[in-house]
């Protein structure tokens, strides 16, 4: 499973994606956030406040509570401010 | 990407309005209107040097379109166009284009600002400020006021 991070979630990390195998009870974007808390300090700050991380699973906006599918592919950004 | 009636452009490089605004009319007789958005990079009072801006490449192309497509199943378009530039873009550059056409100006309007509205809270763009000053400025916060103009499209 490939991880994308995207502004100053990419910054925070250090790095712009990564490959990662994912334990296979997860099933919801929420869980898998869950998870992303235990890996470390850094990604436990970036997830501190609920809600300001969005999620998309295979380039589509997913809510906490949908599933993650057989995703190939989640990105994890901030609010966008394009245009 | 494209279909039938839209075509979204993510690029580095500017892009010419007059051209787009051609693509959309030239050698038909069915467009009455044709409505054109552009947005620039300001310079924030004289303190900014430049935007920088990130995207999700694929993603942005994808949101885009799917954008585009609802715009087009909500009002009869003949034609619409959406460019949105990434990298590093100076103050009086251009940003983003959107060209909307139809048989009348209402839907041509509605169209172009529907299409504006939900690519600033959906298109997978962030912009990073650099400073006069030499320094890198932040990331630029989404605005609650963003979010507010898509209600009046429920």
């Amino acid at each position: 499973m490939k991880l994308l991070y995207f502004s100053w979630i990419r910054e925070r990390l250090g790095m712009g994606e990564e490959m990662v195998e994912l334990p296979a009870e997860i099933k919801t974007v929420g869980e898998f956030l869950d998870w992303l808390k235990t890996r470390g300090e850094e990604f436990e700050a970036i997830l501190e406040v609920p809600e300001i991380v969005r999620v998309a699973v295979d380039q589509e906006h997913k809510n906490y509570d949908e599933l993650l599918g057989d995703a190939r592919e989640i990105a994890l950004f901030p609010p966008m401010t394009g245009g | 990407m494209a279909n039938a009636v839209s075509n979204v452009r993510i690029q580095a490089e500017d892009f010419d309005v007059n051209t787009e605004i051609s693509a959309l009319s030239d050698g038909r007789n069915d467009v009455g209107a044709v409505v054109t958005f552009s947005g620039l990079c300001r310079d924030e009072g004289g303190t900014l040097a430049a935007l920088e801006l990130e995207h999700y490449p694929g993603m942005a192309e994808a949101e885009i379109l799917r954008i585009a497509e609802q715009a087009c199943a909500r009002w009869p378009l003949t034609g619409l166009r959406v460019i949105h530039r990434y990298g590093k873009i100076a103050p009086g550059e251009n940003i983003v284009l959107v060209v909307a056409a139809s048989p009348h100006r209402q839907a041509a309007f509605d169209g172009a600002s529907y299409l504006m509205d939900y690519l600033k809270t959906r298109a997978p763009f962030w912009k990073k400020e650099h400073l006069i000053d030499g320094s890198s400025g932040e990331w630029v916060s989404a605005k609650d006021a963003d979010d507010e103009a898509l209600k009046r499209w429920e």
